[in-house]
């Protein structure tokens, strides 16, 4: 396929190039009459009968576009608000592609159509109240429908409400990774800071506040379906941005500070991959991958292995350094048994610091036996 | 010096002992604004060659991902190690390519080179109100690129943080080696280019208000000039913020204060930072960062205005709602910065009421389009090269205008901020639209700044591949952001799920090198016309103003006799009599010095 768009592409500009120079050597013939370097007639007949074959190309080019490259497009949103997010993102891009062709088509066809001749007499119209009165209101009415939409759908994704009891997970970012951080059974995330970092306490949990405890720290997020769930960001070091493509949610994570973002998830991993769209796409890919694969070993090197499963994943996207293309997580959203059954399974942050004061009181021992040993 | 703008009409000032002066004084420190314009265009063109090649090398990486290419060993040397582009330089690129292209090419390449070109011919003032001024501003943004230049030639690399420097990784050498001395020279440089703009600004500003010829009031101006009048007062009223914030950060990052950082362990180390927030730079950033893009586009703006009235023999439609639309953007553009920060923390009520104006914004840049669509309908449209480029800047001005409906909704952000339609969205809006108001501009002005025309038939070659190459690269880049792709990712392979964008990227590429390649076509024209292009003639297009009343060799003081007066405004083209013939027999222009003609009546415009 690329190699297909490649060679169209150059044929195409090779075609532009020839058709370019013919124009240039026909009109170097009548320039010996006309060397002023000024449109005449004929430029301009050439010129906008260009415009207009331009305009039609460029329709054709946007056609093209959105026939080949629309099914690129995220599949439909996998959480609550993200259905709303998608019908105004539609209506939107309904109204831009309105605008779009409508304009584009009256400007590349008065280009064409209003093209000089000697002797057209352009008409002298300066202006018309009521012609700038109605392209004045018009946009005021379209767009006043879109703020209002737009604002009430922001205030429904932003205002959290706590009292539908999301799950409280903390985001934790740094160079060039993500950690998660439940806040357990009392479901209230213990306090942290970036001064009681250890290499044995990498988010700064504060080890003196009972809320921590019960935390669970893991290094993928697995989320129930359907159960709202409240993300609390922090950073360590530069700012991140923990997005999540699927669920149609972002938020800039700021170190100094805790930034939010709540969101329901509504489709499972599993679900999501049972979609015709999820299974295009990963056929698509894995078609891409094999072909890949075939040069690579045709070039003596490991081959890349296939996409089996599509799964969610949470991505930085605030340029945070140079690792930053590759700083993601899996996100897994289940069913609630799925998900009891794997939180059961973590170690609860009052183990992992048992363990650890375990660890200590080890080292600290063998510590003193080497120091008498030396003595 | 400027004492020339006072130079008595009546006085013939430019006898040539006058000021004979040296090369030196002639042609490098010279206080003739058209000598600083040119300087402008020269530096500005020159730093676009820059910009342009390192768009095409990180094009190339994010095609053809850690391939070896010979042409990075040659000019990236130690950061692409055999070839391949290591990942640090790829920021690198992307943060200067940025930096470059806004501040050095469109900013100074438009507003630099038309302001000193126009301001002080189409208001016939013999120069601008302190030639000094304007010297010592070319002068010091000529340092500011000297500088930005030397810091791609750092040990530690060039500043890499992105062109908008967001702390904590802008201000820590320890989270991205580009932080280091290569950021203290961006920091550095960009001081010096905001010292540089508003000494240009302010000498602008006081021109337009001060030296206008006797019957030019302000409803008389051409729109190019009302257009950099507007755009100078926005960058006096905004570039200060950014130099606070640069200030601020340069503190930050060598004092120890602790402005935009707080809570921060890196390199196994907690710092002593507390109580900043990087919030509070996005805000000083943006509050420039966003006025800076209406700071680009309003003199392209202003440019395809004059063109397409002049080349279409119409009167540019409606000429108040015009204006009135460019105090529009200039005052909603100092209040939409927030649309760049609607998840960047701040309250989200905050958000709600930057969507409102942000979107507000939509309602004059809507006006001005269809005022442009029917400037050009039943017109005798004279397709100059410099006229293809105006409409091509509406077409692109369209297109990438529509896309900010979904971006500055604060809603649909959510999903589109930072990823591939963001980038496409303005680099048509703001990058190629204004690229294009810039070429306009040099095709048609050509004539009056080196006495020569340019070719056209380069110039259309130049025109078509161009206009085909930037939307066949930045129409399709839509898609991928749609597809949820991160922009200023090195590399987009390390997940599977993007693996079908990389055709896509191709073909973006390819577009790319094409359009890049074509711009020697202009580069080759622009040079071989100042040298061999054919003599012009003192109104080559017939125009109304007052730029071409001067004579075809520039002179010191623009005009050799009196300062024409002027009677009537700039866009009286194919205006008639009662009798239906043009008010000057024989010609469908009535230039502004021209008086009003028996039985023809000035209309309130």
């Amino acid at each position: 396929m690329t190699v297909f768009l490649i060679i169209i592409v150059v044929a195409l500009f090779a075609i532009t190039v020839w058709q370019l120079t013919r124009i240039f050597q026909l009109s170097r013939n009548t320039n010996t009459l006309d060397s002023s370097q000024i449109a005449n007639d004929k430029d301009n007949k050439t010129q906008g009968n260009l415009m207009l074959a331009f305009g039609i190309a460029f329709y054709i080019f946007m056609l093209y576009n959105f026939w080949s490259f629309g099914d690129r497009a995220l599949p439909a949103a996998s959480s609550e608000h993200g259905e709303e997010y998608d019908n105004l993102l539609l209506i939107t891009m309904a109204v831009i592609m309105f605008v779009q062709v409508i304009t584009q088509g009256l400007l590349h066809y008065f280009a064409f159509k209003y093209k000089g001749k000697k002797g057209q007499k352009a008409l002298f119209f300066a202006d018309n109240d009521k012609l700038e009165f109605v392209w004045t209101i018009i946009p005021v009415i379209v767009l006043a429908g879109l703020i209002i939409y737009g604002l009430f759908t922001w205030s429904d994704i932003m205002d959290i409400d706590e009292e539908d009891d999301p799950i409280v997970v903390e985001l934790y970012a740094k160079q060039f990774s993500w950690i998660a951080r439940y806040a357990g059974k009392d479901n209230v995330l213990g306090k942290a800071n970036v001064r009681f970092i250890e290499p044995s306490n990498p988010l700064g949990i504060d080890n003196s506040d009972p809320y921590a405890l019960d935390d669970v720290v893991t290094a993928e997020i697995h989320l129930p379906v359907d159960r709202p769930v409240l993300f609390k960001m922090r950073s360590q070091d530069v700012l991140h941005s923990a997005y999540f493509p699927h669920f149609r949610a972002q938020m800039n994570v700021v170190p100094g500070m805790i930034t939010q973002f709540a969101f329901t998830p509504t489709v499972t991993t599993d679900a999501i991959n049972e979609t015709e769209y999820m299974r295009d796409k990963v056929a698509r890919i894995n078609e891409i991958r094999r072909e890949k694969n075939e040069e690579l070993v045709a070039l003596g090197e490991e081959p890349l292995t296939d996409y089996d499963n599509f799964e969610y994943y949470l991505l930085c996207n605030k340029i945070c350094g140079v690792a930053h293309y590759n700083m993601q997580m899996k996100v897994v959203v289940e069913t609630e048994e799925e998900f009891n059954v794997w939180m059961a399974e973590q170690e609860e942050y009052s183990e992992t610091l048992g363990d650890l004061i375990g660890a200590k009181k080890d080292r600290k021992s063998t510590g003193e036996e080497l120091a008498q040993v030396e003595n | 010096m400027s004492a020339v703008g006072h130079v008595p009409v009546n006085e013939h000032p430019h006898d040539d002992h006058h000021h004979e002066g040296n090369f030196f004084t002639k042609y490098i420190f010279s206080m003739d604004h058209k000598v600083i314009a040119k300087q402008y265009l020269f530096t500005a063109l020159f730093m676009g060659i820059i910009g342009i090649a390192m768009s095409i090398f990180f094009r190339m990486q994010l095609a053809w991902p850690s391939e070896s290419f010979k042409i990075f060993e040659i000019f990236l040397g130690k950061w692409a190690p055999g070839g391949v582009m290591s990942q640090e330089v790829y920021l690198a690129l992307v943060t200067i390519h940025g930096t470059i292209m806004v501040f050095f090419v469109l900013t100074q390449g438009l507003s630099g080179t038309f302001s000193n070109l126009l301001i002080p011919l189409q208001i016939g003032a013999r120069d601008m109100a302190s030639g000094f001024m304007n010297m010592l501003s070319y002068w010091l943004f000529f340092l500011s690129c000297i500088i930005m230049l030397s810091s791609l030639f750092v040990e530690s690399g060039a500043a890499s943080a992105g062109w908008t420097i967001y702390p904590p990784l802008s201000a820590l050498p320890q989270a991205i080696g580009g932080s280091g001395l290569g950021m203290t020279l961006w920091l550095v440089s960009m001081a010096i280019f905001i010292a540089s703009s508003l000494l240009g600004s302010l000498n602008y500003i006081v021109t337009v208000i001060n030296l206008r010829t006797k019957g030019l009031s302000m409803t008389r101006l051409p729109l190019t000039i009302w257009a950099l009048f507007v755009t100078a007062i926005i960058g006096v009223v905004s570039f200060p913020v950014l130099l606070s914030a640069a200030l601020m950060l340069i503190m930050d990052r060598s004092f120890g204060t602790s402005f935009f950082l707080s809570d921060i362990y890196i390199g196994g180390e907690v710092l002593h930072y507390q109580g900043g927030s990087p919030i509070l730079f996005e805000h000083l950033f943006w509050f420039l960062g966003h006025p800076e893009v209406y700071i680009v586009i309003l003199p392209a703006m202003g440019i395809a205005s004059e063109i397409l009235a002049t080349n279409s023999r119409k009167p540019i439609f409606g000429y108040r709602a015009m204006i009135a639309s460019i105090l529009g953007i200039a005052f909603l553009s100092t209040i939409v910065w927030g649309h760049h920060m609607f998840v960047s923390g701040m309250n989200p009520f905050l958000g709600s009421v930057f969507t409102f104006t942000t979107l507000l914004i939509a309602i004059p840049s809507a006006v001005k389009a269809f005022n442009w669509i029917t400037t050009i309908w039943k017109g005798n449209l004279q397709m100059n090269p410099s006229m293809l480029f105006s409409i091509g800047f509406v077409s692109t001005f369209i297109t990438g205008g529509l896309t900010g409906l979904v971006l500055g909704d604060s809603t649909l952000d959510i999903n589109v901020h930072d990823t591939y339609f963001v980038v496409a969205h303005f680099h048509l809006v703001m990058g190629i639209s204004a690229l294009y108001g810039m070429f306009a501009g040099i095709y048609h002005w050509f004539p009056k700044m080196f006495g020569r025309m340019m070719n056209k038939n380069l110039g259309y070659i130049h025109f078509w591949i161009t206009i085909i190459g930037a939307y066949g690269v930045f129409f399709p880049m839509h898609f991928v952001g749609m597809a949820g792709l991160p922009r200023r990712y090195y590399d987009n392979t390390a997940f599977p799920y993007f693996d079908d964008l990389l055709e896509i990227n191709v073909l973006i590429t390819i577009f790319a090198i094409i359009t890049a390649l074509v711009q020697l076509v202009f580069l080759y024209n622009f040079i071989h016309s100042i040298i061999a292009g054919k003599k012009a003639t003192a109104n080559p297009w017939n125009s109304n103003s007052l730029e071409w009343t001067t004579p075809v060799e520039p002179i010191h003081g623009n005009w050799p006799g009196e300062i024409p007066h002027v009677y009537r405004w700039p866009y009286d083209y194919s205006k008639t009599n009662e009798k239906g013939e043009y008010v000057i027999a024989g010609q469908d222009y009535a230039p502004q010095n021209v008086p009003l003609q028996e039985g023809e009546e000035e209309l309130n415009h």
